[in-house]
């Protein structure tokens, strides 16, 4: 097996918490973060279900300490909150110690502040300063000014599995000795933009999302920050690091096979974590867990789960659970989102529950887990998939 | 580390650049502050059924991957990487606007499928049929560098891979003029050709896709060595000239082994003092290059650079319309290319003859 990159730190900010301790709380009582809409203006607000974080962004600049000029949007504000907590995790005071990079996902990055401004900005001069917000890297800067790191900084969009390519890269720099540290994740707000998006695809469900079920209707859109710290052995042995687990495989792939929908035969998540396997050096006999991308279409979840008959065999797939009916769907957020409920698995070993399954798909015998477990938990498999055909997989072990 | 090469390379700009067999002998002189690419026939292609769903991005990208693949003899990469900085813009844009305009209804999912940054790279994959790695980044005028960092990453993990990388940015309409409210853009249209004498502060702004296919091994098609890149977020024009140094001494060479310098010059009143503060150091006695007078800015412009610098290796000659200094070169086997935007996001780039 590969040895895999070392985890010291991890942070999180969602529909189920501000903090890694207060999403494991809501994990551990079943306590979903699924609710109407109440942060952000729309006229679906009463239509839809989501996964709305319950702070305004007032709020977010208090707990930041940001003057209302120089405030950030709420992707960038949402962000530096979980990368703040991972660095602290990390027990990390001077980020320029080491080579230090910052990798952050993001699908729409500032989009919250350049949908409220954009028609106003000939006349509101003071909101001008938002206008570079359009621009997704703008907000992995703002995170990374505030954290003080000047060197490799950069932002992958590749739509839902944005956190989780951004994870993979990290753990591949760090094991080409190009970089020492890496602090990698995503951060998605929820936007107008977004919700009317995903609206005109017909995907989103009115009630609270039910993941591998034979009714599901659509997914809940969800807005999540969460960041890891990655670092090389060298520097866990030297500073005499906790390691939370780590990063063993990991895989890219392209389903081609259409801009949005993904495939029946789930082609491209079948390369992903057949490939993912390959580089953990392991087979999928040793997988005792699957989190899911499972985001409750009927496509992914179709695909999805074709792609795992495929990889473990019908009858001997792993505990499996998609955990997006907590949360909602985070879009470029879900991979690092779901990278620290791995983590947290492997800590408790605790599975935590696919909420609100009732019936088989027709497609195949696959039955989410649907109760909270314990489970002697040493290996995790983590889908991430986007539009574009992205497919992403990332295997941690303790 | 690996050897990477690059064996096939095509550039779309607002200049005519995808004649193989010119060097910019002719120039289109540009007079307003925003202007389009200089189109190639695109029928040539891409499939007129397709074709008129695709924005301007996905045009220009899916052309100038093409066109690169074909240049390199590689049918099918063994990874796609873009570069972007705004994404597509004009979709983008277009669904953001109906959004506003009529209060979130009457809205049709086209242009938002089409809106995210990875639809180029997406659409790349899907034509070729390529079921390879696939990541966009996104990080302003690092964006290129920062799929070529991951190419070059990637080659030294398996030195057997051929991989597609590519930067594209396209003009949107309104979006592209809110940068002359924040300054980024100049107010007032001017000749373009004269931009690096500009005493205003902002640029001039355009759109172009470059793609390169790089490889681990020299082929009989590679036309130069990629030697090392790097990026950084943020940094002072004097620590920029430490990055600078140490860049090439990584890279076992000294100052005096740069043939010429290719820079991202924008004539930006402010901003261009991070290049004149190493135009008139340590860049003083060697050949410098300078190209956004002719293809304007956008945040992969930089990689309008490497296109450049594989041009000279091949022609051996720069047309005097580059040239911002009165030297010229004995030859040329090292080429640095050097670009920043608003202070931010520097790239560092070295190639090499092969």
């Amino acid at each position: 097996m590969n040895k895999g990159i070392a985890i010291t730190g991890m942070g999180i900010i969602s529909s189920i918490g501000n903090t890694v301790e207060e999403n494991l709380n809501a994990l551990k009582s079943v306590s979903p973060g699924i609710s109407r809409i109440e942060m952000l203006k729309t006229r679906h607000k009463d239509q839809i279900m989501v996964g709305e974080i319950k702070k305004t962004n007032d709020d977010l600049e208090k707990q930041l300490g940001l003057e209302p000029l120089h405030s950030f949007s709420r992707t960038a504000m949402i962000g530096t909150i979980a990368a703040k907590e991972a660095l602290q995790d990390a027990q990390i005071s001077d980020v320029n110690e080491y080579r230090t990079g910052f990798v952050s996902g993001t699908s729409v990055g500032g989009m919250d502040t350049t949908e409220k401004h954009y028609l106003g900005y000939t006349e509101i001069e003071d909101n001008r300063r938002f206008i570079q917000a359009q621009h997704a890297g703008f907000t992995t800067q703002s995170i990374s000014n505030y954290l003080g790191i000047n060197g490799y900084v950069s932002t992958i969009s590749t739509a839902c599995s944005s956190a989780a390519n951004a994870i993979m890269l990290g753990a591949r720099m760090i094991k080409a000795g190009k970089i020492d540290r890496m602090i990698v994740g995503g951060t998605d707000a929820l936007s107008k933009f977004t919700i009317n998006g995903f609206g005109t695809l017909m995907i989103l469900s009115d009630s609270e999302c039910t993941p591998f079920d034979d009714n599901r209707k659509g997914l809940n859109l969800g807005e999540a920050a969460a960041f890891l710290v990655l670092e090389s052995d060298a520097v866990v042995e030297k500073e005499n690091k906790k390691v939370l687990g780590r990063v063993a495989g990991w895989a890219n792939a392209n389903d081609a096979y259409h801009q949005t929908a993904s495939s029946s035969d789930g082609e491209g998540a079948f390369l992903a974590m057949n490939e993912a396997l390959r580089i953990a050096d392991i087979t999928a006999d040793d997988i005792d867990y699957v989190n899911a991308h499972g985001t409750a279409t009927p496509n992914n979840d179709l695909s999805e789960g074709v792609a795992m008959t495929r990889i473990f065999g019908e009858e001997k797939a792993p505990v499996f659970s998609s955990t997006k009916a907590f949360t909602g769907h985070t879009l470029a957020a879900a991979g690092s989102v779901e990278a620290v409920y791995s983590l947290l698995s492997l800590r408790e070993n605790l599975i935590f529950p696919n909420l609100n399954f009732k019936s088989k798909m027709k497609e195949f015998s696959l039955v989410p887990q649907t109760e909270l477990v314990s489970k002697e938990i040493k290996t995790i498999l983590s889908n991430s998939f986007g539009f574009g055909g992205n497919c992403s997989t990332l295997i941690f072990t303790k | 580390m690996s050897d990477c090469y690059i064996n096939g390379i095509a550039s779309i700009s607002a200049q005519p650049t995808t004649d193989p067999d010119t060097f910019l002998e002719d120039i289109i002189s540009h007079k307003e502050s925003i202007f389009r690419s200089h189109d190639p026939n695109y029928k040539e292609f891409i499939k007129p059924a397709a074709m008129r769903r695709m924005s301007k991005s996905v045009k220009m990208g899916v052309t100038a991957a093409s066109m690169a693949l074909n240049n390199s003899g590689v049918d099918m990469p063994d990874a796609i990487i873009t570069g972007t900085g705004m994404g597509c813009k004009q979709d983008s844009e277009k669904f953001l606007e109906n959004v506003l305009n009529n209060d979130e209804q009457f809205l049709t999912p086209t242009l938002f499928i089409q809106s995210t940054h990875n639809t180029v790279g997406g659409q790349v994959a899907l034509g070729l049929g390529c079921k390879a790695y696939n990541v966009t980044y996104v990080q302003g005028a690092a964006s290129f560098e920062a799929s070529v960092m991951d190419a070059q990453l990637m080659l030294s993990e398996e030195s057997g891979k051929n991989i597609l990388v590519g930067g594209i940015d396209e003009v949107a309409k309104n979006s592209t003029l809110l940068h002359k409210l924040d300054g980024q853009i100049k107010d007032d249209d001017i000749n373009v050709i004269d931009l690096l004498d500009s005493e205003t502060s902002g640029t001039v702004a355009s759109e172009g896709a470059t793609f390169m296919v790089l490889g681990g091994q020299k082929t009989e098609k590679s036309i130069a060595k990629l030697i090392d890149v790097e990026t950084v977020s943020a940094a002072k024009p004097d620590e920029i000239k430490i990055y600078i140094e140490k860049f090439i001494t990584q890279n076992k060479l000294s100052i005096d082994d740069i043939d010429a310098v290719v820079l991202g010059n924008n004539g930006d009143v402010i901003y261009d003092n991070y290049y004149k503060n190493l135009q008139s150091s340590i860049f003083s006695k060697i050949e410098q290059l300078g190209y956004k007078h002719l293809i304007g800015d956008y945040h992969v412009a930089s990689s309008f650079g490497f296109w450049l610098g594989c041009k000279v290796f091949k022609t051996n000659h720069v047309p005097d319309v580059l040239k911002v200094n009165d030297i010229t070169a004995k030859k040329y086997d090292n080429i640095l290319l050097y670009n920043q935007y608003l202070g931010k996001n520097h790239s560092i780039a070295l190639l090499q003859r092969c």
